[in-house]
């Protein structure tokens, strides 16, 4: 029982807001006319923290807009980019839509999983990289098409595909940002 | 070059020296540094902002009104009309930005804030100027986040310069534009939806009326337009009305970006003149289908509007409203994907609609649940597991779906397999009495448990 609320004392240790996260959701907050409005990007700058958004931090988001715990949940589980469990270091989705999948990213995504050994949206086992399928991403013209966390590759083959995920195996930062 | 090799997502290919239209909305292609205020301003730029602050509010919209644009987001509706319904009553009114751009096969405002942000931002300063705002949002799809970046980047330059924020440009006119960030959500594009989603809750659709520019956001007067729409406004408002409508047809005006991809040699943006024909787009400018293979068909104007066969009559239609609506389609986003004739039709409907399965946000009943039949079903075809008598349930389940749903996406989750079994009838009946497909790498094998 001690054991147990330990770890639960730990996770929610692990998953507070840090100080530089809640900063920026004050600035944010002042730019809206209501601060519940400021809930979609406020939840972009907790999950650049933990990669993902635990339920953990939601209460004292709420706190932060003004409303309940359960109008967070219900927007985080609404929007599609709120990660509700951990993903890889760097998660690369790439778009199977009419225009990329003309193009071949059916046969994209196959070659990346082989290449990787993993399953769709199973994570390496080193904890680095992840593949998923997204909607269109709006670059259908350069399809077929991925992003690698929130960065965009465009015009991507089974070759550069492989090129990608080595330079994410052993990458820090994201390699492919462009401020 | 060196220029376009810095554009995201990349232009295709220039073939001349000139671009086939002199470019207005992309400017920036021709023009290093476009995304900077200083080569934005020394290229014209915060003109159409300085002349309409020098007007009253009434002549602006009836400026916008005399030149003839319409939405680019869809449906065309005439933006100074738009704007003209908004009620002059004292208190806050709003102008949001249609960013969200999702419609597959669309990727025009993509390009345009990357790399165009202040002509953007201006057209919203416009647009509040002229219906009495003092707040614009731009609602970009959460995806945009470089494009979000380039925007915040661009709205701080433009208050360091006395564009945004109190008393611009001296004139007594306070105006804030904020960058709202959305997170993955086709149907917060649908501009009720989109309303909810940035008053910061789920992102469903609202019963209607009150129409936004009654009880919008807030429950506040709005204006929403397209990225695209408000892109044009500065130079509406720079050159005039009557410049303006020079370009175009008569009852759509101006220029347009035509997003092309697919099956085609030369994929991506073309900024052309408005009523230009498929044949150019598709064949003089994006160089025909791929491979040197034919054209089987395309989609004119984004996944939702039903798709065509390029019969000489079709290919030499002007891409405007009417011209489309003529041959049985719409114009819509202006989206345009080319289907090559080794294309397995079943296969790309089944894409298609599963993107409306996935998208649908579950509000009501019959798109929740039809979308997910007709996904089904046309599994089943596509795996050679059709029956006889599926292509009539498909129709049937269609049109339990449209015209019974709460928002347009329901509507248009049917039209792309209703205009393929229009045009391709056999090939549907093809997968159920031979379990095979007629065309493409697939033809002749056994389509069951291929997947
Ligand atoms: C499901 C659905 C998705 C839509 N997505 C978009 C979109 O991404 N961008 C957009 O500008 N309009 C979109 N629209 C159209 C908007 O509802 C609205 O008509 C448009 O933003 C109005 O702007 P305009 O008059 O300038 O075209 C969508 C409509 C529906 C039904
Ligand atoms: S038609 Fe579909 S997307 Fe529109 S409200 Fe109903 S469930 Fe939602
Ligand atoms: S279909 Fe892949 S980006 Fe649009």
């Amino acid at each position: 029982m001690i054991e147990k609320m330990d770890k639960l004392e730990i996770r929610s240790q692990e998953y507070k807001l840090s100080e530089a996260t809640r900063q920026e959701i004050v600035e944010l907050v002042k730019k809206y006319p209501s601060s519940r409005s400021a809930i979609l990007p406020a939840l972009h700058i907790v999950q650049a923290q933990f990669g993902f958004v635990p339920v953990e931090p939601m209460a004292e988001l709420a706190e932060m807009l003004g409303i309940l715990k359960g109008d967070v949940e219900q927007v985080v589980t609404f929007y599609r980019m709120y990660n509700q469990n951990p993903v890889g270091k760097f998660h690369v989705k790439i778009c199977d839509s009419i225009s990329c999948y003309l193009r071949g990213s059916d046969e994209l995504i196959q070659h990346g999983l082989q290449r990787l050994g993993t399953r769709l949206n199973e994570v390496s086992g080193d904890g680095q990289v992840s593949i998923s399928k997204i909607e269109c991403l709006a670059a259908c013209g350069a399809a077929p098409c991925l992003q690698v966390n929130d960065e965009y590759m465009y015009n991507v083959q089974p070759e550069q595909l492989d090129e990608i995920l080595d330079t994410l195996k052993t990458a820090k930062e994201n390699p492919y940002y462009i401020p | 070059m060196a220029q376009q090799e810095q554009i995201f997502p990349p232009p295709p290919p220039l073939l001349t020296d000139k671009p086939p239209f002199e470019y207005q909305l992309l400017k920036h292609r021709g023009i290093p540094g476009f995304d900077k205020l200083e080569v934005y301003r020394a290229n014209g730029g915060y003109k159409g902002l300085e002349r309409t602050l020098s007007m009253q509010p009434d002549e602006v919209v009836a400026e916008v009104k005399a030149s003839g644009l319409r939405g680019r987001g869809g449906a065309g509706f005439p933006a100074g009309m738009k704007w003209s319904f908004i009620p002059k009553v004292s208190g806050p009114k709003y102008v949001t930005c249609n960013t969200d751009e999702s419609e597959p096969g669309t990727f025009k405002d993509h390009e345009l804030i990357e790399n165009n942000p202040h002509q953007l931002i201006e057209g919203v300063l416009i647009t509040c100027y002229a219906i009495g705002s003092e707040h614009g949002f731009i609602y970009c799809r959460g995806e945009f986040a470089r494009g979000i970046r380039v925007l915040k980047r661009a709205v701080e330059e433009a208050r360091a310069a006395g564009l945004v924020g109190k008393n611009i440009l001296g004139t007594g006119f306070n105006c804030e534009v904020v960058i709202h960030s959305g997170a993955g959500a086709y149907i917060c594009g649908e501009e009720s939806a989109l309303l909810e989603s940035l008053e910061g809750k789920r992102g469903y659709p609202r019963l209607r009326p009150p129409f936004p520019a009654v009880a919008g956001l807030y429950a506040r007067p709005t204006v929403i337009n397209n990225c695209e729409t408000l892109s044009n406004v500065p130079h509406v408002m720079r050159e005039g009305a009557e410049w303006y409508s020079k370009f175009g047809t008569e009852k759509t005006k101006g220029f347009r970006v035509y997003c092309l991809s697919g099956h085609v040699e030369r994929p991506g943006n073309y900024e052309l003149e408005c009523g230009t024909t498929f044949r150019t787009l598709i064949n003089e400018l994006g160089g025909g289908a791929w491979k040197g293979r034919k054209i089987k068909c395309f989609i004119p104007g984004g996944s939702s509007t039903p798709i065509l066969a390029p019969t000489d009559e079709v290919m030499d239609t002007p891409m405007d409203f009417e011209g489309i609506a003529a041959r049985g389609s719409m114009q819509g986003s202006a989206g345009v994907v080319i289907f090559d004739d080794q294309t397995c039709i079943v296969g790309a409907v089944l894409r298609l609609v599963e993107f409306y399965k996935e998208e649908s946000c579950g509000k009501c009943t019959p798109c929740r649940e039809g979308t997910q039949w007709l996904v089904q079903m046309l599994h089943r075809l596509e795996n050679g597991e059709g029956r006889p008598g599926d292509l009539e349930l498909i129709t049937d389940v269609g049109s339990n779906i449209a015209g019974k749903s709460f928002c347009l996406l329901g509507d248009s989750a049917p039209v792309p397999y209703n205009s393929a079994l229009k045009l391709f009838r056999e090939e549907f009946e093809y997968h159920i009495t031979h379990k095979t497909c007629m065309v493409g790498p697939r033809a002749g094998k056994q389509l069951a448990g291929v997947h």
